[in-house]
């Protein structure tokens, strides 16, 4: 199994669609087929052992995701918003490798040992007309490794997620439908490529027939722009993205009559932003797909009918949905642990186990964390409602010991952010000699902290409420949507709780 | 033939390729047009698919039986009928997911 069979069978099935760009000048399934394969001669001509990518979104993304696998060389797309450091530390793990750069980048690994760059067009156009490996001569190992992806480093060094051939394209056959989609349907890639869900897009259009548009660095009225423009059908954006988007509708009071599907996931998506988005794009079927970067992107996903009955329900159990991830996908098992591993019931929350396919639990140095009988445990909490609804709560890194009860930030977040003058809220836990650990909330907007303490007090338990309520301008996030609380945490760490 | 999940096979009397996505394991005779399926590496022989066993297969769908022990994804299609024995397989109608990426 090779992610290349996906390409195969779509170049077999509709090889003529444009696979990515637009209609008019971007690239046919076959054209692609045929530019990995001069890609996959050109690395294999060289000492590299890797496929670099350290550039924005582009048609050489999929060329050099495809190139790689038919090299039968991992594929690692770096985050080039990284700092100068931070960025030659990941190229020197990745060296011995040929890095596909865009603009700029290229004096920015050039220098280090065993890293040969390529200025992506010059690259591209090269691939044009050159010799190729012959049709079908990949390797076909599923054990091979597809992608190294290195995790976004939010509490420490950047660990590198091994994605197998095997995980990949075991997620594509048990998500997506071959030639699923129209051939009036395409999808809007606004994550970049070092993001799984960047990858994942990738796959699963290329597998269900659906033309890439990408937007290369996300920009809310360019996004609105490119939808009308495009005629874009589906897209999936992070939730500061789609908070972004919703202003910008509002401000311009446009609408999308083309956009079919919007998913999102990749974090806590706040409720009035998904109500607000919910109202505007009345024609839109919502998807709220929760996965990690481990598990070859989604594993659990909340629906469009879902979402209708939600938001139309006064029922708060059905009305609570709304903040759900849905149920698991079909291909995947999903389960609720308690510390020592021990399934609990439906209503327990705990941590989130799974198990499948798509699963890959692995970093190259740090080797497997799935357990004997291949369950991964995910590092975030949750608990299932007795319809199958998951709900996730957040890392469990991130969760709160207080006078030795376990506080979840979200639960705590999403009341204070119920209040119609608080625009975002991060809440950490700050050191307290009193109680081990206090709450801290850290809030952006005009509301008075006694009248937030006594919102989550009454909502909640007196023991939920923030003993410190700080305000800042806004919450430092990075480029793809998550919050980083550590930045909190250190800047709030010497306030203490008193 | 032992299957496993992943295993590439081809049909020896029509153009029919196929994956196996599931299997329950044990020995099974897979065959396509009423002849046994060979690994891509084997020659395809001169059969035809037999009378009552060439309804074809489609590109990127699923074949399975009642009792779950296979499931195969067409990855080129072909005139003969997958099939365990001289038992056709059914084509899976799965409910199509939303896209989430």
């Amino acid at each position: 199994m090779n992610i290349l069979m996906l390409l195969d069978m779509a170049v077999s099935g509709f090889g003529e669609r444009t696979a990515v760009g637009t209609s008019e000048s971007g690239l046919t399934y076959e054209q692609l087929m045929q530019r990995a394969a001069a890609a996959g001669h050109m690395f294999s001509a060289t000492d590299s052992e890797r496929v670099g990518l350290l550039d924005v979104s582009s048609p050489a993304v999929l060329v050099a995701l495809f190139g790689s696998a038919y090299a039968g060389q991992p594929f690692v797309p770096l985050n080039y918003r990284l700092a100068d450091a931070d960025l030659k530390s990941l190229a020197e793990r990745t060296a011995p490798a040929v890095v596909v750069v865009g603009d700029g980048n290229g004096p920015r690994v050039a220098h280090v040992d065993g890293i040969e760059a390529h200025q992506r067009d010059e690259w591209l156009q090269r691939l044009d007309a050159g010799p190729t490996l012959a049709p079908g001569a990949w390797p076909d190992d599923e054990q091979d490794i597809a992608v190294l992806l290195y995790t976004s480093g939010t509490t420490g060094a950047p660990k590198a997620a091994v994605l197998r051939h095997r995980n990949l394209v075991g997620y594509i056959l048990g998500s997506v439908e071959f030639m699923g989609a129209g051939e009036d349907e395409a999808t809007l890639v606004s994550v970049p490529p070092y993001h799984v869900a960047g990858l994942a897009a990738i796959l699963s259009s290329v597998y269900a027939g659906r033309r890439i548009v990408q937007l290369p660095n996300f920009d809310a009225d360019e996004w609105i722009d490119l939808v009308v423009a495009q005629g874009i059908t589906h897209a999936m954006v992070v939730p500061t993205m789609l908070a972004r988007i919703v202003e910008q509708l509002q401000a311009r009071s446009i609408e999308l009559p083309t956009l079919r599907a919007l998913s999102y996931g990749g974090g806590r998506m706040p409720l009035p932003v998904i109500e607000a988005a919910l109202d505007l794009l009345p024609h839109t079927n919502f998807v709220n797909a929760y996965g990690l970067t481990e598990t070859s992107s989604t594993v659990s996903l909340l629906g469009p009918d879902d979402h209708r009955a939600a938001i139309a329900s006064n029922d708060p159990t059905i009305r609570r949905r709304l903040s759900s991830v849905g149920q698991p996908l079909p291909a995947l098992d999903v389960s609720i642990r308690d510390d020592e591993g021990t399934e609990l019931p439906a209503g327990s929350p705990g941590e989130v186990w799974v198990r499948g396919d798509q699963v890959a639990g692995e970093y190259l140095a740090q080797g497997s964390k799935l357990t004997a009988d291949g369950w991964f445990p995910t590092n975030d909490g949750g608990e299932v409602d007795t319809d199958g609804y998951l709900y996730v709560t957040g890392r469990l890194d991130d969760v709160i010991v207080r006078g030795g009860e376990n506080v979840s930030p979200g639960e705590i977040e999403d009341v204070i952010l119920s209040h119609p003058a608080v625009q975002d809220v991060a809440v950490i836990g700050i050191p307290s000699d009193q109680w081990g650990e206090a709450i801290a909330a850290v809030v952006v907007g005009g509301a008075d902290a006694t009248e937030l303490q006594a919102l989550v007090a009454d909502q909640l338990r007196s023991s939920r409420s923030p003993d410190r309520i700080v305000y800042r301008d806004e919450l430092p996030y990075n480029e793809t949507g998550k919050l980083l609380r550590r930045v909190l945490r250190s800047e709030l760490a010497e306030l203490g709780d008193s | 033939m032992e299957l496993r999940p992943g295993l590439k096979l081809k049909s020896a009397v029509c153009d029919t390729e196929v994956i196996v996505v599931s299997t329950a394991g044990g020995d099974i005779d897979i065959t396509c047009g009423g002849a046994a399926m060979v690994t891509p590496a084997d020659g395809r022989g001169d059969g035809v698919p037999a009378d009552g066993l060439a309804n074809g297969t489609l590109l990127g769908k699923r074949y399975c039986d009642d009792a779950g022990s296979v499931e195969v994804l067409c990855t080129k299609p072909g005139d003969g009928s997958v099939g365990i024995g001289q038992a056709s397989l059914s084509l899976k109608e799965a409910k199509p997911l939303p896209a989430s990426d």
